[in-house]
């Protein structure tokens, strides 16, 4: 699997030997690639006109390109800005929480996302195929994509450690902006457009697989949460700025603490991990069905209805798993 | 179950909303009680059963490629898509299960047919299971205020009310029998559920025969009386589960509701839930989302508001949650009514009883709370649930959506219940299969009139049999809690996926963490057996070692990984993308709901002696099918 930004064709149909050839060498002699664009066909088509563009198939012959477009930016933020709305009216009828729910969108985002990776897993396990994933910058929905996916197909990033990992590799190294993504989250008044939350609609795709695949992940709701709230205020340096160059440059290693360090003390990872735990070596294929997803009440009610019996029930589970 | 074939049919396919064109070949087999599909293609042979009596609808659907097709609904929500080789074989399974399907007479119902291995002492000992009146000693009845009476014996106050039933001691004959002429059915208020520790009860009725003038000395003082049996409150309430405008528009029939200034210290109030017909509406139209084929979550969320099904469950909770307050923390006593007395009242009434009373939470508690608000008092079980061909405008999903709440109720306290799930799932099913007699008729005496005590089983001993599958491993026990105050904001409803679309088994979690949890509690329980046995045995013996390696296995067993496929994730698939759905998924681990219905079934029809009577006996005009 590969992830890049798009390729700027503009235009002119430019087009670049060099890309092509570095393309071409994934593939072998006849071997069948596919290409998923985060966004839809035209809007690939009219971003010629600002200079991107997507691969013509003339060009890049082996690869086959398949449009899903996946929201972000803006539309994303206002999503999850409507939501967190929806959440705290207390006076709000059945009928139209209903409604503001399906107007919002946010579950719609989710089963785009897990379609999506579920689309690129299947590409590789079932057709044995490569696929690149890109989107505009390579940045966000990317990035979504690819990690989820790499939760689906692969046992060892649903370990603990692999899963975080795998957010180093494919969230923060990979250059998703957290500084400029997860600035002020639903509450804040101040609109900022470069503000959206690819990320923690990650973490929305994680428990939705956490839910469907109980035994499968090795960490718990907590650790999804703990992710969460870090991502946009943190004692750690983990999640700052919004690449590796910048974090160089700030001196984010020698200034600060590693999340990952502080997680993963022996007191600490106890409460991360998922006491019904079982090593699944097979892929898992979520259903993306509206019944089978559902609102993550752990993080969109967290403050606003107690959660007491759940947690006596989590620590119910823990115990019985314990005493086995 | 060759034995007892009406019809078998070759060339069969059953379809689900993954497969396609591309599903195995079965073999449909028709018997006097179900309808068994097989299909032995695959390694591991997968058994469909379906009782007639759970079919709702069967439909001719138009021609396809694959043959004739055939639609089947059911009243739990299964829903059977059949593709027919042969047409004349598709005509001939269409009009048998048309006939089977809706019996006329209550003789033909199963639970008279119905003969598992048992001796007769204990089929009656199982009718003797439940005893109401153990109940109400609970509650400290009889006592200075209320008392357990034998007035209506040969249903001379009530025909639809049990022999005996609890009213304020203050109450005499004469009251009694007068605010029977003034109740619809005579159903006048009684006790359903006393608060023990402040005197606060729940009492239950039918409407006032008050029109727009009309009043009854009896019947005030029957509220005056129920009021003064708890001399902690001032005042009681009145709560009509109507919607206001409906309760009105009764006036005008002689009916009505109750007026405030005839009764001294009461507080009416509306409560506002919908009547029959818009439930069994709302019903549908839930259904229909449950069936659609890929929708969008607009599509499926747009659907769900417009059925309004969990604004009415919501409704039924709130009306719950209100009874369960004045009694607790106003200290008031509550009477409730709809219009008969026996739809909405006996929900609210139950709901309101196990918000208060943990005992409802239990196995025996929540029999006993079914067999006095919805059995013993009353409640159109054979309408509601078309035991027999009737009235579709009767039909409704009353008990259906008190079973709802129920299951609300447990995912929000997942600790309280001491049963699961499919504990309620059992129950509705066997509301509507007919192979027990609890559920027959509509009042004990037609239960009395139709002999069901000495001709069929009670269902309770039969569930009790099950305990095991049938509990919840995370049940906290009895005085864990105490009143449950739930959440009642639209968010914490959520659609019941497991009872509507129960069969649809790709929908649910791949992976089944009620099966691990019941299985380390018996495993934890044989273990603790185990352990003990050895350390009798052998006292020398430094710790149980042999325990421990007999959890390895156990744990590995219940979790070893299913395998999934993926299902179509595509809207429109692009040409030479496989889809992955394969025929038939490898149910490695076969789901349990299943797997439940098919044992059971399996031995009750072992058990059958000659059912071909009840095939002999039916009308042999061809009435013209519509459900």
């Amino acid at each position: 699997m590969l992830r890049s930004s798009q390729p700027l064709t503009g235009p002119n149909r430019k087009r670049c030997r060099e890309d092509e050839m570095l393309l071409g060498t994934v593939l072998e002699e006849g071997e069948r690639g596919f290409i998923i664009d985060t966004r839809s066909a035209q809007a690939a088509k009219q971003a010629r006109m600002t200079g991107g563009g997507t691969e013509p198939k003339s060009s890049y012959p082996q690869w086959r390109r398949l449009h899903r477009p996946l929201e972000r930016g803006r539309p994303l933020q206002e999503s999850f800005i409507k939501l967190v709305e929806a959440c705290n009216d207390a006076s709000i009828s059945m009928d139209r929480w209903l409604s503001r729910l399906e107007s919002c969108r946010w579950l719609s985002h989710v089963k785009a996302a897990l379609s999506t990776a579920c689309l690129a897993a299947q590409c590789m396990d079932r057709e044995e195929a490569s696929v690149l994933v890109h989107g505009v910058e390579g940045t966000d929905t990317t990035l979504l994509v690819t990690a989820l996916a790499q939760v689906i197909l692969d046992p060892s990033c649903r370990t603990l450690v692999g899963f975080q990992g795998l957010l180093e590799r494919e969230w923060i190294e990979a250059g998703h902006p957290f500084h400029l993504r997860c600035a002020r989250s639903a509450y804040s008044h101040a609109r900022l457009k470069q503000e959206a939350p690819l990320f923690l609609l990650f973490l929305d795709c994680v428990w939705q697989l956490s839910r469907q695949f109980p035994f499968s992940l090795e960490f718990s709701e907590c650790l999804l949460l703990t992710l969460f709230d870090n991502a946009y205020a943190s004692a750690y340096g983990t999640f700052l700025c919004n690449n590796e160059k910048e974090r160089c440059l700030c001196k984010v290693k020698e200034s600060t603490h590693s999340l990952w360090a502080w997680l993963n003390q022996p007191a600490e990872r106890k409460k991360y991990l998922n006491p019904l735990y079982s090593h699944n070596a097979l892929v898992v294929w979520p259903s993306v069905e509206p019944q089978s997803i559902q609102l993550w009440q752990g993080l969109f009610l967290r403050w606003i209805r107690p959660s007491q019996y759940l947690d006596e029930a989590w620590a119910e589970i823990q115990r019985l798993a314990e005493s086995n | 179950f060759r034995t007892l074939l009406v019809l078998q049919v070759e060339n069969v396919k059953l379809l689900d909303r993954y497969t396609n064109r591309k599903a195995a070949n079965g073999t449909l087999y028709l018997t006097a009680t179900h309808l068994i599909y097989v299909d032995a293609s695959a390694e591991v042979r997968k058994e469909t059963w379906i009782l007639h009596h759970h079919i709702a609808t069967v439909e001719k659907l138009p021609l396809t490629t694959a043959g004739y097709p055939l639609l089947i609904h059911c009243k739990n929500f299964h829903v059977a898509h059949f593709v027919i080789g042969q047409e004349r074989d598709c005509h001939e399974v269409y009009t048998s299960l048309l006939k089977l399907s809706q019996p006329v007479k209550p003789e033909e119902l199963y639970a008279f047919s119905y003969n598992p291995k048992m001796s007769k002492e204990n089929r009656e000992i199982g009718w003797k299971l439940i005893d109401l009146k153990v109940d109400y000693q609970r509650m400290g009845i009889p006592n200075d205020y209320w008392e357990i009476t034998d007035v209506n014996k040969d249903y001379e106050v009530c025909n639809t009310y049990p022999p005996e039933i609890v009213v304020p001691r203050a109450a005499n004959k004469a009251v009694v029998i007068g605010s029977s002429r003034f109740r619809s059915r005579g159903r006048i208020p009684v006790l359903s559920y006393l608060y023990k520790e402040n005197n606060a009860a729940i009492c239950r009725c039918s409407q006032p025969l008050s029109g727009f003038s009309a009043r009854c000395l009896e019947d005030e003082q029957m509220l005056q009386a129920i009021r003064e049996a708890n001399p902690g409150s001032p005042f009681m309430y009145v709560v009509d589960t109507r919607p206001k405008l409906n309760a009105m528009a009764n006036r005008a029939a002689g009916k009505g509701y109750e007026n405030e200034d005839n009764y001294d210290n009461i507080r009416f109030k509306f409560i506002g839930i919908e009547n029959i017909h818009v439930m069994r509406n709302s019903l549908q139209k839930l259904l229909e989302v449950c069936e659609m084929k890929s929708p969008s979550m607009s599509d499926f969320l747009t659907g769900l508001e417009n059925s309004g099904w969990l604004r009415h469950i919501k409704a039924v909770m709130d009306a719950g949650v209100f009874l369960a307050k004045a009694v607790k923390d106003e200290k008031a006593s509550v009477l409730v009514h709809c219009s008969d007395g026996w739809d909405r009242t006996a929900q609210v009434c139950s709901v309101a009883s196990i918000l208060l009373d943990p005992f409802y939470r239990t196995f025996k508690g929540f029999m006993v709370l079914i067999e006095k608000e919805w059995i013993a008092m009353g409640h159109k079980f054979a309408h509601r649930c078309g035991h027999l061909d009737g009235d579709p405008k009767e039909v409704s999903p009353v008990f259906t959506q008190f079973v709802e709440c129920v299951w609300q109720l447990m995912q929000q306290f997942p600790c309280t219940f001491e049963f699961n799930e499919r504990f309620l799932l059992e129950i509705h099913d066997h509301v509507y299969s007919c192979q027990f007699g609890n559920f027959l008729g509509t009042c004990h005496k037609e239960r009395e009139d139709v002999k069901i005590f000495e001709k069929t089983h009670s269902l309770w001993p039969f569930l009790l049999q099950k305990k095991q599958e049938l509990r919840n491993p995370l049940y906290r026990g009895f005085t864990a809690y105490k009143e449950l105050q739930p959440n009642t904001l639209p968010f914490s409803f959520q659609f019941w996926c497991g009872m509507y679309n129960r069969f649809d088994k790709g929908m649910h979690p791949k992976q089944c963490v009620l099966d691990h949890l019941l299985s380390c509690v018996s495993q934890k329980m044989k273990l603790e057996d185990n352990a003990s046995e050895l350390e009798n045995k052998l006292p020398c013996l430094d710790g149980p070692s042999e325990a421990c390696s007999l959890s390895k296995v156990g744990s590995a067993a219940s979790k070893t990984p299913m395998l999934n496929t993926p299902q179509d994730y595509e809207a429109e698939p692009p040409p030479g993308l496989s889809n992955g759905a394969s025929a038939g998924d490898l149910d490695v681990v076969s789901d349990v709901d299943q797997k439940h219905t098919e044992i059971s079934c399996h031995r009750d029809l072992h058990d059958l002696n000659d059912t071909v009577d009840v095939l002999d006996s039916e009308a042999k005009d061809g009435k013209p099918q519509h459900h």
